[in-house]
């Protein structure tokens, strides 16, 4: 399954870039992608992962970019 | 601008004033020092706040920490008005670029434009103005005058004319009536229908559509993934470089410390990508935006970047460069006119269910006067014969001609003849075939003046048709006669043929190119409004039928890619520039802090300008 979510508060391209490749280290996501321009992450993995995954995400998220908020849409 | 944007931009402004006022004025060195220090914090306090924040966390190579860095440093030696000069116009360049990802941001969203907020639902005998997503397959809805189309379906009543300019770029307003389809998205613009809906939102075209414009970004090109990189070792190497500078030279020349750490400083402030890295995927943004406007959906940057190598179009012939619907092209009368000729053939013709008949029938377009017609009699594979108001009228192919004696003139024409005989004596021919799209004549000149090498049609058609198709347009190759795992086949031989920089783009209509569509580097389908199966294979949807969008897709790519390049090797070749300076001593911190903004501002403003694109 793919997720998508609205993401909040980064400020620059570079930190967009920087929080993928942090996030592409969790291990049961896979093709996480953020797109700066138009304020998205979006990432695959089985349903049943779902709430782990977010867990993990929003750990990543906390340490890399605190100001950072994410909202399934 | 949002209120975030508002109170930096306040801070910048005040932090500004009480910069030139210490600039200007002359007054005791300790209260200047004092305001300078009053404008540092006012400019830049949320930066420092973040760098102490990012050191706990171990993230030395953020820019904020960057910036805190340098400044406090310059602090340190005696340049106050350097440091607040760094803090206030590194906040001026990130003010800059929020606005113009905002803008862009913004304009990308009102070119897109069609989400429908709505709809009005028949339900419990009132209308009910619902979310669209909740509106189930068979509901009726009610469509009035200026409204979004909110959801497929198919009109039950009423009739009006659907302005299709935000899905296909294209003005003309399109007809529609009880019976036809149409299509979330288009804006309704003069009569009220009422709509049995036969797709949910989700699977609607509005959905699709703007899933597929959103998703665009994520596919990242090349030249994205290449800056990104770069910026992930430029910064750490200038930060060691730095660090370098500042100890190492004064401990083997014994000069002063100070002197070295300035120009160390100066290093920290180059140091920073951001602009670079916005610079790129905001052309992309642009590029992918500018060619929705023109009705040219592009899957992802990697297809835009790649659009601009196209050295192989591929096309595929029946519904791409011709209309795909068979039409009467020429009436030729012998001894009667052309009306007189069209009227008795369709006469004839008219109890037939030949395919060929309709499109005669059709061409004739009056009434027929059935009283007219006796003795009608079909002979398979040779055509009709019939009286029509008292003459004999024989209608079919060559054989039939032959058959009855008639002396006929062999016609010249490609494509399907008719003869005609009244009366035992040859009336003259028509000729049916499919139409050479007057787009496509104006994408073949486009495809040449965009460097395009080589432009080849495939198609499944006889052999003759082909060659004509081919000539009237220019071609430079073709195959015909294909099964579609003969395509398969040429596709791929024309995928070796091409240089290692060059890409194959395949156009057809989606329907039944799937294997083609997905093996080509590009695959583009026609006709995209209406049909899933396109927008769900291909990687470049055309919403119209017009194949010189291609041409304009190219056009678009090029701009973007020549933007791109311009930005990347600009702004690389000022920061080294000015870091080799500065290590030489030969530049100011000033200098530095200016070319760093200035990168930042004209690197975006460069950008900005592929959201102005053109259609033609």
């Amino acid at each position: 399954m793919q997720y998508k979510f609205k993401i909040n508060g980064l400020d620059c391209a570079n930190c967009a870039n920087e929080l993928e490749s942090a996030l592409q280290k969790i291990d049961f996501i896979d093709n996480v992608s953020i797109s700066f321009m138009i304020q998205r992450l979006t990432f695959e993995c089985a349903k049943e992962n779902k709430s782990l995954a977010l867990k993990q995400i929003k750990k990543v998220i906390k340490k890399e970019e605190p100001d950072v908020t994410i909202e399934e849409i | 601008m949002t209120g975030k944007m508002n109170k930096r931009l306040i801070r910048v402004i005040i932090a500004f004033i009480l910069f030139v006022i210490c600039l200007i004025l002359d007054f005791n060195n300790l209260y200047k020092n004092i305001i300078y220090l009053i404008a540092y914090v006012i400019a830049g306090y949320d930066v420092v706040f973040k760098a102490l924040r990012n050191i706990i966390r171990g993230k030395v190579f953020d820019e904020n920490f960057l910036m805190t860095i340098a400044t406090i440093g310059a602090f340190a030696i005696g340049e106050f008005p350097e440091a607040v000069a760094v803090m206030l116009f590194y906040q001026v360049g990130e003010l800059f670029q929020s606005y113009a990802v905002d803008k862009s941001r913004k304009s990308v969203a009102n070119l897109m434009d069609i989400r429908p907020d709505y709809a009005n639902v028949y339900r419990k005998g009132i209308v009910q103005k619902i979310n669209p997503s909740e509106v189930n397959i068979g509901e009726t809805i009610l469509i009035k005058p200026g409204e979004k189309i909110p959801l497929d379906g198919t009109v039950i009543n009423g009739e009006s004319r659907l302005n299709t300019l935000a899905l296909t770029g294209e003005t003309l307003p399109r007809k529609v009536g009880p019976g036809d389809e149409v299509l979330s998205g288009c804006i309704n613009s003069d009569g009220t229908l009422k709509v049995k809906v036969i797709k949910e939102f989700k699977e609607s075209t509005v959905s699709k559509i703007l899933d597929l414009v959103e998703n665009a970004s994520s596919r990242k090109s090349k030249s994205e993934n290449f800056i990104s990189k770069f910026a992930k070792y430029y910064t750490p190497i200038v930060v060691v470089i730095a660090i370098i500078l500042a100890i190492i030279p004064p401990l083997i020349t014994g000069e002063e410390f100070s002197k070295w750490l300035y120009r160390a400083l100066s290093f920290l402030v180059v140091s920073c990508p951001c602009a670079l890295v916005i610079s790129v995927p905001l052309s992309f943004f642009g590029g992918i935006g500018a060619a929705s406007k023109i009705g040219v959906l592009v899957k992802g940057s990697n297809y835009l970047e790649a659009l601009a190598n196209t050295e192989t179009i591929v096309c595929d012939k029946t519904g791409t460069l011709t209309e795909g619907v068979f039409k009467v092209q020429k009436i030729e009368g012998v001894n009667y006119n052309n009306d007189e000729l069209l009227k008795y053939t369709a006469y004839a013709e008219n109890y037939s269910n030949h395919p060929i008949a309709k499109v005669v029938r059709e061409a004739y377009g009056k009434v027929i006067d059935e009283k007219l017609i006796t003795d009608t009699k079909e002979i398979s594979g040779k055509g009709v014969i019939a009286k029509v108001d008292r003459k004999n009228v024989l209608v079919g192919n060559e054989k039939l001609m032959q058959e009855n004696n008639i002396e006929y003139q062999k016609s010249k024409e490609v494509g399907t003849v008719i003869y005609t005989a009244i009366n035992n004596k040859f009336a003259g021919t028509i000729t049916i075939k499919d139409k050479i799209k007057e787009d496509a004549y104006k994408a073949m000149i486009l495809f040449k003046n965009n460097n395009v090498k080589k432009i080849v049609m495939l198609t499944g058609d006889r052999e003759v048709i082909s060659e004509e198709v081919a000539n009237k347009l220019k071609i430079d190759e073709y195959h015909a006669e294909l099964l579609p795992q003969d395509k398969v086949e040429l596709v791929q031989k024309l995928i070796s043929q091409k240089t290692k920089e060059g890409k194959v783009v395949f156009v057809g209509d989606g329907i039944n190119d799937a294997p083609v569509l997905a093996l080509a580097d590009i695959g583009v389908a026609m006709g995209g409004l209406g049909s899933d199966a396109a927008i769900e294979v291909a990687d470049v949807v055309i919403m119209t039928d017009e194949p010189s969008k291609i041409a304009s897709a190219i056009n678009i790519s090029k701009r973007t890619m020549n933007i791109v390049k311009q930005n990347i090797v600009f702004a690389i070749t000022v920061k080294i520039g000015v870091l080799v300076l500065s290590g030489l001593g030969l530049a100011t911190m000033w200098a530095a802090v200016f070319a760093d903004v200035g990168v930042s501002v004209l690197a975006i403003l460069n950008a900005l300008r592929v959201l102005k694109v053109k259609s033609s």
